[in-house]
């Protein structure tokens, strides 16, 4: 499978990332590289292997249903680029 | 008498419990040979105020007769490690003017144990590369140069910095993680000793972020002995990493003593690649004759999925990495461009904020998740790694204890060298190490010799998961055969 410049505009909006005019036709070729790289794993035959989930088998652990930590709002927004009152601030989304 | 920063982590552990030097003493002299060696740009940022600050303490602890492990040993730490009020960047723009509020879980109990930090170490950018070139910080140059020549080399990476930093000295030793060869890879091009533990072995709690089922931590350093010290202090359980295995830490430094006799281990068929250099063949079977001699058997393996091992894994860690840095928004830290609306904000920061390489994984790893391609990518994918995993459980069920290969498929190269457009030039120098993170396993590569231009080669072993002790036995008996390689002179001082 290869992609198209269409196809990397639209990839670029599902990942947030602006890209210019003179990017894409770099970019469709550097895809398409690792696109035709990864290509030979469709000679594999995977029938009835089951994906992996883990590296090691375990269970999922769970925590106590405690409240452990909390009460910082001021260290959680404190690297935030604009902030007011301890909450973060956005450009408007409605209008 | 030796200088202080070139004693071994374990020499300067002893030398500080004698009171034969200070802590202070080590630290400055430690501090003092990163501000000779700015040409190498290994520290995107030196913490010398907390350093000092750290030796003082240690030297108070010593005097008490308290001393903790690591009492007073100066360490760099990769810039991928969240550190308290220190600029933590993972060698993006994105994170401009990033001071975290918290503490990695490794760096932690560093500190916990009695470690000094030096400062913050560059690398890759998100640690997405093998040169260390991608870093917005600037590329790392390599201590290493090729005979007669004054041409600068990549120090490899991502863990470039770390690598850098314990071979010029300019540390005792590094912490570092390793995603598909990011602790092994630079240690090889460098002449040091790096470990990649077990997935699990040691918590991911505060490490920034690339593919999550692959990385992990662990360090880089002089000798195998002082990767056991360091790797004992790092790993642990930890709740606020669900992978965090809750298994004691074995005594890692005890192990190296262990020797090989009685063990087996495998040579891969599959890693003999077509077009290898006569000398990386040579030197692997080199350290196979090496292990004989001290005992063990060597037995020549199967492993056949290895050569799908790196087309999957650029599938699965771009795919994760494109969830994982879908939280640099502009929004809660680093940098902000401004746009027309908030869609806009968020596609101009990211533009402006995120290297080529690291835009280029992100957008595969968007473009295999999208609708309609997911079975067809990353679940097929996926059932490649089981296959992988199960390739390396065979050879361990037949007897084998540890793997033999070579680290790298080749020396160090120059800045620059590999900037084709292709990018997956570049990502083959990983082809013998991310089998190991697709399986899950422990991995160490140790320094075994030079090529024909002066420069270091390694040897990469395999393990059995959570049995790093057989790794760091095996390690040490070809440290011991190879001799320890002489570090290169200080060019840059």
């Amino acid at each position: 499978m290869s992609v198209d410049e269409k196809t990397v505009r639209r990839i670029a909006h599902l990942a947030r990332i602006a890209v210019t005019d003179e990017e894409v036709g770099p970019l469709k070729g550097e895809l398409n590289a690792i696109l035709a790289f990864v290509e030979q794993l469709g000679a594999v035959d995977v029938e009835g292997v089951e994906p992996m989930t883990s590296v090691t088998p375990m269970r999922m652990k769970k925590r106590e249903d405690v409240v452990n930590d909390g009460g910082r709002a001021s260290d959680i927004v404190a690297n935030a680029p604009e902030t007011e009152d301890n909450y973060f601030l956005v450009p408007k989304v409605v209008e | 008498m030796t200088a202080l920063n070139e004693l071994t982590l374990a020499e300067a552990r002893d030398g500080l419990k004698a009171k034969d030097f200070s802590a202070r003493e080590i630290a400055q002299a430690h501090l003092d040979a990163i501000d000779k060696a700015q040409a190498l740009n290994a520290y995107i940022v030196a913490t010398p105020d907390r350093a000092l600050k750290m030796a003082d303490v240690s030297d108070q602890k010593i005097a008490k007769g308290e001393g903790r492990p690591l009492e007073g040993l100066p360490l760099g730490i990769k810039d991928l490690f969240a550190t308290q009020g220190v600029h933590t960047t993972a060698g993006s723009k994105i994170l401009e003017g990033f001071e975290p509020h918290y503490e990695s879980n490794v760096s932690a109990q560093l500190w916990r144990d009695g470690a000094v930090m030096l400062g913050k170490l560059n690398l890759d950018e998100f640690a997405m590369g093998s040169s260390n070139e991608t870093s917005a910080y600037g590329k790392t140059i390599s201590p290493w140069r090729r005979q007669g020549s004054d041409a600068p080399l990549v120090p490899g990476g991502s863990s470039g910095g770390s690598a850098a930093a314990v071979a010029a000295h300019l540390c005792l030793g590094a912490t570092a993680t390793d995603t598909g060869g990011s602790i092994r890879q630079p240690a090889a091009f460098t002449g040091t000793v790096g470990i990649k533990p077990t997935y699990g072995r040691c918590s991911r709690w505060g490490i920034i972020a690339y593919a999550s089922s692959l990385d992990q931590a662990g360090p880089i350093a002089r000798t195998v002995q002082d990767c056991a010290i360091l790797l004992g202090s790092m790993a642990g359980h930890d709740p606020r990493d669900t992978t965090s295995v809750d298994l004691p830490v074995p005594d890692f430094e005890a192990a190296i003593s262990r020797g090989v006799k009685g063990l087996t281990i495998g040579i891969p068929r599959e890693y003999r690649v077509e077009g290898m250099p006569a000398e990386i063949q040579r030197l692997w079977d080199q350290g196979a004759d090496w292990l004989r001699e001290a005992g063990a058997t060597i037995k020549e393996i199967s492993l056949p999925h290895t050569q799908y091992a790196l087309p999957a894994y650029y599938i699965v860690a771009p795919a994760e990495a494109s969830s994982n840095l879908a939280r640099y928004d502009g929004v809660r830290y680093g940098l902000r461009v401004p746009g027309k609306d908030i869609a806009g904000m968020y596609e101009n920061t990211r533009a402006a904020g995120f290297g080529r390489e690291v835009k280029r994984r992100i957008m595969i790893g968007t473009y295999v998740l999208s609708a309609g391609y997911y079975d067809a990518y990353y679940v097929r994918a996926q059932k490649i790694r089981t296959l992988i995993k199960r390739d390396f459980e065979a050879a361990y069920a037949s007897g084998i204890d540890a793997i033999l290969t070579p680290a790298t498929p080749s020396a160090a190269f120059g800045i620059g060298e590999m900037a084709s457009a292709d990018p997956v030039e570049m990502y083959l120098n990983d082809v013998f190490t991310v089998t190991v993170n697709m399986a899950g396993l422990p991995g160490i590569s140790v320094p075994a010799g030079l090529d024909a231009q002066g420069l270091p080669l390694g040897l990469q072993l395999i393990g059995r998961p959570f049995d790093e002790e057989t790794l760091f036995a095996a390690a040490q008996t070809i440290e011991n055969a190879a001799g320890r390689i002489s570090l290169p002179k200080a060019w840059w001082a």
